[in-house]
């Protein structure tokens, strides 16, 4: 009972696979180095819309947000940029060589099975060179078909809708084709008009109170999936679709302004096909392969309408991806694994710029990765050989990693752990070729991470406490040669370059636990992050040393989440401290703590084999003002409704 | 459990403690001895602030004290402004008319009038897109990014000049020019001057690079002057010339910056001066020329400190700053010459995400007196007299 609860439970590290189950049998593989899991029913009953919302609630972890539902979402992993996380779409990345960011507020949570954030890289061995690449990676994983002995179908509708006038059916078949074949089709469908209240106000000051406008969503996603297996579930396959495609407006900034609303439009096409085939072709060898193509399409018009009030641009880009990637596995004995693997990625960017170069680049990854178990000690170690070739030019390097842990004692769940890595981003397309900004003379920005943690669990038999677990971990990041951009010597032209240097030092702290009060089950989560992200970029500046942009030193977050018979009563709250829009640590730059509180009830109920499900979402309930980014107005109060059905 | 619930209780307690947003106050700072200025009572200084950010802010500097006012904007104006700053977004010009302090926030789409002895609003006059002002007769005059679209094949949008009656702060006409027009000059014999920079067609590296000349009695451009690409800067000698600065594009066509000199009696030009020009200021005879920029290549910035001599029509100086003080202004952004006392006044835009500084220099290039903290992108200065 209280294992099966605990897999709910937002589990900072934990012995957690995910699903490299099939093949790595061996315990080698198991996790040594910091990971966050949101799954199943725990992910379902957060107040969240999108994956975006809930990855709020882990540790070391800032979400930009620009507001609304369409605002743009991203996170930036102890503190290190937005574009040194890797998100990994049901294992493969999903790369934007252009801008280099994924908006998290574009993934729903309806078919999302599992969240995981991992600190330097995921602790598998057996995956791609992709999966070492990044400085942090965010895997989110969708829900794979399983069907007990007679079930052959499943499928489940949901229909959501509340504040900011959203609307947002979604539907959900699952059909075991054989034995061995199932097949997934999922979709969606969003609108939401984005208007909402805000306030300004300063004390002693005057108040205003405007609606959002021009916030307006329209999104469409559909996705198929096949999965399978093969020679006696010593291989398993699948094969993916996936089509999203959306119109939005941007409310910009609010500022005092008697120029007319703003009218940014943008709308976005991609699709991609990925697949991935893997087979343990004997206990000491194991293969995989993985595939992706895909095409993102983006056009962006500043003012459609033609009210002069900016600058006209009417911009199209298309980005052509192609990726494989081939991994091997050896386990010749039980204290010794070795992975080899090659990725090839191809990308090409058009764009109906003047003067576009129309850039392609080409990227080779070999990584060579060692795991080791011998008593109570692992370590991973593997380095990384990049090859990027454009037409400019080529660039390589090496990057390795080193990560181990160590169980001291075999009665007592306790683990030390620490990992160093050394990896770089490079420049995307538009900091190099975008034909306004781009510099092709940019180095890649670099990262070196120290982290320093432990582990501690314990399950207990008496008493309403059933289950704690407690982690810790300390850190040390440097970030060189950071691309900033920078005005150029001419009133209309700004450059990119390797300008920043930043210096982090951080602490990031979990605790879970799982209660039982008679019928009344309890969750909690705690989770609490300090943050020392200086700017070391010039000596002679006089704000050397200040805390850098919208890094919070202090922040937190609480969940706690009860079960009483079909009901499940969820509350959440956020706490970011204060933070600053510039090194310059100054009132001009200063931005107020913002605290959130969310509460979600759910009621679920069956009739005969259809289960139906009722959830209420009230956010931010004590309605509060406040703003991540400056001059983009978080909503108030809100509340979503939510009708499930499923069979 | 217990335990739990105290806790919570004690965050919500803390959730309706939270304040709204506090003003950030006027700071002043003395930075020198008072100093009489012939009736000259100080100067304002404007941050552009960064775009989209509502950072743009208003310093003043008083001469009779030799205190620096930062941020005076929003300490005057309580009882309108909404946000700590409040001033608006892209300050981009103030000036002086009459009792009156303009200032123009480009991208708040307004001009913003105020009394020019405390900076406390008085109305506000809505040009989308505005960029700088000049003014003559009873009349305010604005450039505008936001005409109507060009007839010829380009189909870009024109510029055009905003007339503004300062009786009664309504626009009363408006007049079409080139594209992206920047500064103006309102010459001795009527004429309006109107560079037009072409700045949105920039990333092309296909500038516009003329002058437009408006008569004002008529309010219609007559004709246009072509000079360099990308012209920004105007000014006026006292030998019925007009100084244009060009700035060039040296990312992708590599044509240097420069200077047009015009003859304002046949508008022709009549000389070129290749100095590299970021912003400038004359005085008696004496052009002083701030020249910046960033080499995306090299990673390095390079940055000139120039004296034209207009009578002779040489250069009398390479160096203004003559004490080696320049080595503490990373970004010099714009220069203002005093014009009781010569003193030279550059501001220095650092790295336009965080506070300005600003730099007195007497005449002969020594460093009196530095501000170490303006608001963000100071930029242009207005001499006050009330």
């Amino acid at each position: 009972m209280v294992s099966a609860m605990n897999k709910c439970v937002l589990a900072q590290n934990g012995d957690q696979s995910i699903d490299e189950v099939v093949v790595e049998s061996s315990n080698i593989n198991t996790t040594i180095i910091p990971v966050q899991i949101l799954d199943g029913d725990f992910l379902r009953r957060m107040p969240a819309n999108s994956v975006a919302d809930a990855v709020r609630y882990f540790s070391g972890v800032q979400l930009k947000d620009y507001g609304g539902v369409g605002g743009m979402k991203t996170i930036n992993v102890r503190s290190m940029g937005s574009q040194h996380v890797g998100v990994f779409y049901d294992g493969v990345e999903m790369a934007n060589a252009q801008n280099g960011v994924v908006d998290l507020g574009r993934f729903s949570l309806d078919n999302m099975q599992t969240i995981s954030i991992y600190n330097g890289q995921k602790s598998s061995i057996f995956q791609s060179a992709k999966d070492f690449s990044s400085s942090s990676a965010l895997y989110l994983e969708t829900r794979i078909p399983e069907f007990g002995a007679n079930d052959r179908y499943h499928h489940k509708f949901s229909l959501r809708t509340g504040s900011f006038d959203t609307f947002n059916p979604s539907f959900l078949f699952e059909f075991k084709l054989s034995d061995n074949i199932s097949l997934g089709l999922s979709g969606d469908y969003l609108y939401t008009s984005g208007r909402y209240k805000f306030t300004y106000a300063v004390e002693g000051g005057s108040d205003t109170t405007q609606i959002r406008q021009n916030g307006d969503v329209h999104s469409f996603r559909l996705e198929a999936g096949l999965f399978g297996k093969f020679d006696n579930n010593r291989g398993k396959w699948n094969a993916k679709l996936y089509c999203y495609d959306s119109q939005r407006g941007y409310p910009g900034a609010a500022v005092r302004s008697m120029s007319l609303t703003n009218h940014e439009r943008q709308w976005d096409t991609n699709l991609f096909f990925q697949g991935n085939i893997q087979e343990q072709f004997s206990n000491v060898y194991s293969l995989m392969f993985k595939t992706k193509i895909s095409y993102d399409y983006l056009h962006y018009i500043s003012d459609p309408d033609n009210t002069a009030s900016t600058i006209y641009v009417n911009n199209e880009f298309k980005l052509y991806h192609q990726y494989c990637s081939l991994i091997n596995l050896f386990e010749p004995c039980n204290w010794c694994n070795l992975s080899l693997s090659t990725d090839f990625q191809h990308d090409f960017l058009r764009s109906n710029l003047e003067n576009f170069s129309n850039p392609h680049r080409y990227t080779l990854l070999n990584n060579v990765a060692v795991s080791f178990l011998w008593w109570q000690v692992k370590i991973q170690t593997n380095l990384l050989y990049t090859m990027v070739q454009e037409r400019e030019g080529g660039k390589h390097r090496f990057s390795p990693s080193v990560t181990a842990s160590y169980r001291p004692f075999e009665q007592i769940d306790f683990t030390l752990r620490a990992f160093y890595k050394n990896i770089f981003r490079m420049p995307t397309l538009n900091d190099l070729y975008y034909t306004y900004i781009g510099n092709v003379n940019l180095k890649p920005e670099t990262t070196n991470q120290f982290n320093l943690g432990f582990v501690y669990g314990k399950d207990f038999y008496n008493g309403v406490l059933k289950n704690l677990q407690l982690t810790v971990d300390a850190y040390c990041n440097k970030v060189r040669n950071k691309i900033v951009a920078m005005p150029s010597g001419n009133q209309f032209r700004w450059t990119m370059l390797n300008y920043g240097r930043v210096d982090i030092i951080g602490v990031d702290a979990a605790l879970a636990s799982y209660w039982n009060f008679g019928p009344v089950g309890l969750n909690t989560n705690f989770t609490y992050t300090y943050q020392d992200a200086r700017d070391v970029t010039d000596k002679n500046s006089m704000w050397y040393g200040g805390q850098i942009p919208y890094i919070p030193r202090h922040s937190f977050s609480a969940i706690a989440g009860i079960d009483w018979k079909s009901f499940c009563l969820n509350y959440s709250f956020i706490y970011t401290g204060e933070r600053y829009e510039s090194q310059a640590n100054t009132a001009d730059y200063y931005q107020q703590p913002w605290y959130t509180h969310d509460v979600s009830l759910r009621y679920s109920w069956l009739v005969a084999k259809h289960n139906f499900s009722v959830s209420l979402d009230v956010n931010n309930i004590f309605n509060q003002q406040y703003q991540i980014v400056r001059c983009y107005p978080m909503p108030g109060t809100n509340v979503s409704i939510k009708l499930n059905y499923s069979l | 459990m217990k335990r739990i619930l105290l806790i919570l209780s004690v965050i919500i307690f803390l959730t309706a403690c939270r304040k709204p947003d506090q003003i950030v106050g006027t700071v002043v700072t003395n930075v020198t001895a008072p100093a009489d200025m012939d009736g000259l009572n100080g100067f304002y200084l404007i941050n552009e602030g960064m775009m989209g950010t509502y950072h743009a802010s208003l310093d003043y500097f008083d001469f009779s004290t030799g205190n620096f006012h930062r941020n005076v904007y929003a300490t005057n104006n309580k009882h309108i402004v909404t946000d700590k700053i409040g001033f608006g977004d892209v300050g981009n010009d103030v000036a002086q008319y009459g009792s009156k302090l303009y200032a123009v926030l480009n991208c708040s789409g307004f001009v913003e009038a105020m009394n020019v002895e405390n900076a406390e609003h008085i109305a506000q006059i809505a040009i989308p897109n505005c960029r700088y002002l000049a003014f003559s007769g009873g009349y305010a005059y604005v450039s505008s990014f936001a005409g109507p679209i060009s007839p010829f094949q380009s189909k870009d949008r024109l510029g055009y000049v905003a007339k503004i009656d300062t009786a009664s702060f309504t626009v009363v006409d408006t007049c079409t020019v080139g594209l992206q027009p920047e500064q103006m000059l309102i010459s001795a014999n009527n004429k309006i001057y109107v560079a037009n920079s072409g700045g949105y067609r920039g990333k092309f590296g296909q500038y516009d690079n003329t002058v437009s000349v408006i008569d004002i009695n008529s309010f219609t451009q007559m004709y246009q002057i072509n000079v360099g690409i990308n012209p920004e800067c105007i000014l006026a000698d006292g030998y019925g010339r007009i100084y244009v600065s060009s700035r060039g594009d040296n990312d992708y066509t590599s044509v240097a910056s420069c200077i047009y000199v015009i003859d304002t009696q046949t508008d022709l030009v009549v000389d070129t001066i290749d100095i590299q020009c970021s912003d400038m200021d004359l005085v008696g005879d004496s052009l002083y020329v701030v020249g910046f920029y960033q080499d995306s290549f090299e990673k390095t910035s390079k940055v000139s400190y120039m004296i034209y001599n207009v009578r002779t029509q040489t250069i009398a100086s390479d160096k203004f700053i003559t004490d080696g003080t320049e080595a503490m202004i990373s970004r010099p952004y714009g220069v203002r010459i005093n014009p009781v006392s010569h003193q030279i006044y550059v501001t220095d835009a650092k790295d336009c995400k965080s506070p300005g500084m600003l730099f007195c220099y007497s005449p002969d290039g020594i460093l009196q007196w530095y501000v170490r903290q303006t608001g963000e992108i100071p930029s242009r200065i207005a001499f006050v007299r009330f």
